[in-house]
């Protein structure tokens, strides 16, 4: 298969996903509004009731301000997880038959639909860069693209995952299991909300094989590069980076495959 | 390749599920240029074929080869030479026109500007040149099908098959469809390989297969298939039908079958056999009605059974309701 011919391919399921996206406004109402209450409710009740114990002492550190990397990457968590689900609803409603009948590689639709998502994580994450005043979060130019290619890289490592399960599943009543089973518990154990260093054995190994976990991390990494908080961060951020980067690559091949050899 | 050779090669195709047997040993060619139909009842095992030939499925034995290539050995040859329109719709009911027919054409690797002078060419075939710009949700059930042949042709295919193409469209739509889909042939020198369980739309095939239980019970020209049943088909209405059914069959030596509508069977000449009827079965029967062999009197001759054709299943009606609300329920 020709390289042109292929990149079309990934084009093509990459431009329906984006023209996709652009056009649907209440998807953009609810990826602000969502990160916005987890913040605001969640985030003002949490640091207005308890002490935060790990926390180090200095200007600017807060509860908030080490929550809004973890709202971060649970906003890309949702997103990244739900647009590949789209891949039922169009298995059951019809497009994608349209893909599977035509004389193109399959593989390089599901890199298409990988790369979609991580353009409309990244997109999302721009957004919600305008919600760091009220974490105290101070942008610079840097630290904002940097973070955007964070976020990429997750969006599409966790996109992988999305399609490696999509192409498992049968129906639609599997996508509420999945996101429950699958979302929430992803999403607890990054250390979105809490630092992982205090937990018992177990949920830290569980911690350990969560992939966000590494995401949040290096959102963390890059979004505090120096000051009081740099001593939440887990890990150093090439650690960070490696195992994502290994994470995408292991995802995307079984994403590959599984998009492939669905039923159809 | 040669006019003459077949555009579609089937030969003793089976597919099991399970226990099921859905195709049984389905033999039959298709010849370049024509309109094929596919006529069963549902569940007689016609989209499972289409599903082998569109390479969605593997055949459990046998074999099949469009345009000369198998679907098993050679499936992106073969995706190349065919366009399809499912049963239910696979347009991306968020996006335009437009938009699904460039996706189309970068998946089918077309150059940009053969793809939109095609395109151009096409919606206007379809008379969807002004609404191309459009979201596809805000389409009519028609429309769509519409939009989905325009699609279905752009990648320019020898083959096009139409699965049921008119579930679910009111009458007026569907003979609409029908001069589409003759245009479609002509105009765009297509072979159209269809299935149907709508009997007044395999009429207008050049050719029908049968199809029941997984198996094809009869091939030929609606006229041909016709002519098997031979003279005019009798419908009689009697109370105590059994009885009746009985010394009508012995009577006349012919045989009677016991359908929705009243006993049914056939003879040579039905003008000059009703006096001759209703002088023998003198308050007996109590109605009499003659016409020529439609097909469903072929499939009732050959089955016992008749396709019931306005009997929509549940599945259908949802398409239906699915249509009509535009699918608003995505999210």
């Amino acid at each position: 298969m020709r390289p042109a011919r292929v990149a079309k391919v990934v084009y093509a399921i990459w431009y329906r996903e984006t023209v996709r996206f652009a056009r649907e406004r209440t998807r953009w109402l609810g990826m602000i509004t969502q990160p916005l209450f987890y913040l605001v409710l969640v985030g003002y009740g949490i640091s207005s009731s308890m002490a935060f114990r790990q926390a180090p002492s200095g200007p600017g550190v807060s509860y908030l301000a080490f929550m809004y990397p973890g709202i971060l990457g649970m906003s890309i968590l949702f997103m990244s997880l739900f647009s590949a689900i789209g891949i039922i609803w169009d298995r059951e409603f019809g497009f994608l038959k349209e893909v599977l009948v035509a004389p193109a590689p399959r593989w390089a639709a599901a890199a298409g639909k990988a790369l979609g998502i991580a353009t409309v994580v990244t997109l999302q994450t721009t957004v919600l860069l305008l919600l760091a005043p009220i974490a105290h979060v101070a942008l610079g130019a840097a630290m904002v693209v940097e973070t955007l290619a964070v976020a990429a890289a997750i969006g599409f490592t966790l996109g992988c995952l999305g399609i490696l399960v999509a192409g498992r599943m049968q129906s639609l009543e599997s996508f509420q299991l999945v996101m429950n089973v699958m979302t929430l518990p992803m999403f607890f154990l990054s250390g979105a909300l809490y630092p992982l260093t205090g937990l018992p054995g177990w949920l830290s190994a569980l911690a350990h094989v969560d992939p966000l976990t590494y995401g949040v991390d290096a959102l963390r990494n890059v979004i505090y590069q120096d000051g009081p908080m740099r001593a939440l961060v887990q890990y150093p951020v090439g650690v960070d980076l490696a195992v994502l980067g290994a994470a995408a690559i292991v995802l995307a091949m079984a994403a590959a495959w599984s998009f492939e050899t669905q039923r159809s | 390749m040669s006019d003459a050779l077949p555009v579609v090669e089937v030969e003793g195709l089976v597919r099991r599920f399970g226990e099921l047997t859905a195709v049984d040993g389905v033999s039959f060619e298709v010849r370049r240029g024509e309109i094929f139909g596919f006529l069963g009842p549902n569940g007689a095992g016609k989209s499972t074929t289409i599903k082998i030939l569109a390479t969605l499925l593997e055949p459990t034995a046998g074999r099949a080869a469009i345009a000369g290539h198998d679907v098993v050995r050679e499936p992106l040859r073969v995706r190349e030479a065919i366009g399809i329109i499912f049963q239910d719709n696979s347009l991306d009911d968020r996006l335009t026109a437009d938009q699904n027919l460039y996706i189309h054409s970068l998946l089918y690797d077309l150059p940009r500007d053969v793809y939109r002078a095609r395109a151009d060419a096409l919606l206007e075939m379809v008379d969807l040149t002004e609404r191309r710009k459009g979201l596809v949700r805000t389409y009519s059930g028609g429309m769509r099908r519409r939009l989905e042949i325009a699609r279905g042709l752009l990648h320019r295919p020898e083959v096009l098959f139409l699965d049921e193409p008119t579930v679910g469209l009111d009458p007026q739509t569907r003979s609409a469809m029908w001069q589409h889909v003759l245009r479609v042939r002509d105009e765009g020198n297509v072979t159209v390989f269809m299935t149907t369980h709508y009997l007044d739309e395999a009429e207008h095939c050049d050719r029908i297969a049968i199809i029941d239980h997984g198996r094809v019970v009869a091939l030929g020209s609606p006229e041909e298939l016709k002519r098997q049943v031979g003279g005019d088909v009798m419908v009689v209405g009697a109370s105590a039908a059994e009885d009746v059914a009985r010394d009508i069959g012995e009577r006349y030596c012919v045989d009677v079958t016991r359908a929705d509508d009243g006993l049914r069977f056939q003879v040579d000449d039905g003008a000059t056999f009703i006096p001759r009827l209703t002088a023998d079965f003198q308050g007996r029967i109590s109605s009499v009605s003659v016409h020529r062999p439609t097909l469903d009197d072929v499939f009732l001759k050959l089955t016992g059974r008749a396709i019931r054709e306005e009997e929509a299943t549940s599945k259908d009606q949802l398409r239906m309701v699915a249509r009509a609300f535009g699918r608003g329920r995505r999210r």
